[in-house]
């Protein structure tokens, strides 16, 4: 930036802050929409005009967590002074704790299905980029026969909206039985993000000087040994962009979650939405759901963020 | 310390020949240099010995013993290259230590901390040995880098244009301290540039390379001397050797730029095509003398200067000792030393006092 400035730049760059706020803010309205109402007592979370001010509770969480019932009878003072905390927010919502026939108490769909998500995201995300990267490996430091050919072949999986495939995968799963299974997931997911992941970490390989892993070589290291110690520290900014995006993929993935799953493999993508049918749709439950179901893509992110900055910038510059 | 020998030699990158037939003998403790220009297949050589390159054809000896089959590994040789040679985000200690910690060597911590350690003071980097090699200027980074390929002691050195990225001054330096070392260590080394000022400066032995064919192997005296050919007269030598077309007739060298001076060659070649070759300080001006030119240029280098004369439409280039004084345009006259003048076939460009 100029030392100096003259008052028409200074009135430019405040235009573009203010610019930049504005966008920040209306990108930013839905996830405020998000956690706010996540937050919201029920009967404030659908008023018109949107309440702004509340006092924030946490009993949308609590029935996101909670398998309940609809209230036939309210419960007996004493009923209601026994239970603990978060059943007596349940009871003031109209709705009781359904519990097993030894009182245990149940839980709602949403961790298993929270789970399921973190499960497939995950595993999928380290078998694409692994296998990601010791493709892009190969491709970029070895000759092999038809290279062009096969990285063509492998981006042209990305050509078709993945929704076209979707029956005949559906049948596919059928047949061998992955239908609504953790490893069917896994093995759809990486199968998406394995093209993906090909091509970037291609792009960061190359930029790697194959000169260093030669003088591994030379200094009596084999092949693998230079590859572990060398060439992976070296991509490790790419490994990084990489996973995210293959994370996000994956966690964020609907119409295969949706089609391949009921009840074992459900991720948390179609689960959510889900509840919004029978009798009124309990929107804070809804948004607590959805808040939760943000948490680890950003956090991952954040970790992650250093590396992120640098790997955009740094396979996109070519010489 | 070995002794390496390619045999047959050939080697092609899609369909282009980068290496033809080449037959290279390096000997125990020499300091062995290719010299050729980029794409000569300097480089290739120098992989197809450290085993990162696998040969078309032909055998590659060290001590003696076929290495065709052997990897890079275990070949026992340290490489240098110009740049990219040291692993980033290590420290210079590091870096030093990377070799001995190969499974394949086993040396002991206390060991691996002493040769580091003596490799320091050796090429005075003992207080770098902390920093990250990102933090180091070119020099040290190459000093580094041999000093990587020292710590071993290897069998042979393979140097690839380890001095090319570095500025003037710093060059110097370290081509007398390479010399040094390698004297120290009597290691044979296998050298790879593209100046010859290093080549001469530094070789045992020089090998010139021209486009997969070594054209000419000898000592550096001998290559200046007696080029085999107009290639090696045009690498070798700065200001290069003078090669002016012509003819010999009555025992005198007619060139086609105008001037024609006696030579003392065989009449064997009597008025055949030649190349007249001459070197700079083989010239001399003289007023007295038939051939006549204009001075073109003039560089001042202190001890001396370089006459660029023009004539006809060639520049003839000779060095003047200090105290005559040409000027620019003045219209001089110059001989040059009978004895010295080498013969070129004008189409094979071969010496042919050589043959």
């Amino acid at each position: 930036m100029a030392a100096v400035q003259t008052t028409g730049e200074r009135t430019l760059n405040k235009l573009a802050i203010v610019s930049v706020l504005i966008v920040t803010m209306i990108f930013l309205a839905p996830i405020y929409w998000i956690v706010s109402t996540s937050f919201k007592p029920r009967n404030l979370a659908t008023t018109v005009p949107p309440t702004i001010v509340f006092t924030p509770e946490v009993s949308p969480f609590v029935k996101l967590m909670l398998k309940r019932s609809q209230l036939r009878e309210q419960p007996t003072p004493e009923e209601y002074a026994a239970a603990p905390w978060w059943e007596r927010l349940v009871f003031d919502g109209g709705e009781k704790v359904v519990r097993d026939g030894k009182g245990e108490v149940q839980l709602s769909g949403y961790p298993s299905r929270f789970l399921n998500s973190l499960i497939v995201a995950i595993i999928s995300t380290v078998l694409a980029v692994s296998m990601g990267t010791f493709t892009a490996y190969g491709f970029s430091r070895f000759k092999v026969k038809g290279e062009d050919d096969w990285l063509f072949f492998i981006l042209s999986t990305r050509m078709l909206p993945p929704v076209v495939v979707a029956i005949p995968m559906f049948l596919m799963y059928r047949t061998f039985g992955l239908n609504d299974t953790h490893i069917g997931l896994i093995i759809l997911y990486t199968a998406f993000n394995l093209s993906f992941s090909v091509w970037l970490m291609k792009g960061f390989i190359d930029e790697i000087p194959k000169e260093y892993e030669e003088a591994a070589l030379v200094d009596g290291y084999t092949r693998m040994e230079a590859f572990f110690k060398i060439v992976l520290p070296e991509a490790a900014t790419g490994i990084a962009a990489t996973a995210v995006f293959c994370f996000i993929t994956a966690w964020n993935e609907y119409v295969f979650a949706l089609i391949m799953t009921r009840r074992d493999a459900q991720t948390a993508p179609p689960f959510i939405p889900s509840q919004v049918g029978s009798g009124l749709p309990d929107w804070t439950v809804i948004a607590a759901g959805t808040f939760l179901f943000l948490l680890p893509v950003a956090i991952f992110t954040f970790l992650l963020r250093r590396h992120l900055l640098r790997g955009m910038s740094f396979g996109a510059i070519r010489k | 310390m070995a002794h390496i020998e390619l045999r047959n030699v050939t080697k092609t990158f899609g369909g282009k020949a980068a290496l033809k037939n080449l037959d290279l003998e390096i000997a125990d403790g020499q300091f062995f240099v290719l010299l050729g220009e980029t794409g000569a297949g300097k480089t290739t050589t120098l992989r197809i010995v450290a085993g990162l390159e696998k040969p078309d054809d032909g055998t590659i000896l060290i001590d003696g013993v076929d290495v065709g089959g052997w990897g890079a590994a275990e070949r026992d040789v340290a490489l240098v290259l110009q740049q990219y040679s040291l692993y980033p985000r290590y420290t210079v200690r590091e870096n030093l230590e990377f070799p001995l910690k190969s499974k394949i060597r086993r040396v002991a911590p206390a060991e691996i901390q002493e040769r580091v350690e003596r490799v320091a003071r050796t090429l005075r980097i003992e207080h770098l040995l902390e920093r990250k090699t990102d933090r180091l200027s070119g020099g040290e980074m190459q000093r580094v880098s041999i000093g990587r390929a020292i710590v071993r002691k290897p069998r042979v050195f393979l140097m690839d244009e380890p001095l090319s990225a570095l500025d003037a001054k710093l060059r110097e330096a370290l081509r007398t301290e390479l010399k040094r070392l390698q004297i120290t260590l009597g290691a044979t080394f296998l050298f790879v540039t593209h100046d010859q000022v290093e080549a001469m400066s530094m070789g045992d032995r020089i090998g010139v390379l021209d486009r997969g064919r070594l054209v000419q192997v000898g000592t550096p005296s001998e290559i200046y001397a007696r080029p085999t050919n107009t290639f090696v007269a045009r690498s070798v030598g700065s200001p290069p050797m003078n090669l002016l077309d012509g003819a010999v007739r009555d025992g005198a060298a007619v060139t086609e730029a105008g001037f024609s001076l006696p030579i003392s060659v065989a009449s064997a070649h009597e008025g055949r095509p030649v190349t007249f070759g001459v070197r700079p300080e083989h010239l001399r001006l003289d007023p007295e003398a038939p051939a006549k030119a204009r001075v073109h240029d003039i560089e001042d280098h202190g001890v001396e200067k370089i006459v660029t004369l023009a004539t006809g439409d060639a520049f003839v280039r000779l060095t003047a000792p200090a105290t005559q004084h040409p000027r620019i345009d003045e219209s001089v006259g110059f001989s040059w030393n009978p004895e010295k003048i080498i013969l070129f076939d004008r189409t094979s460009g071969r010496n042919l006092s050589a043959a």
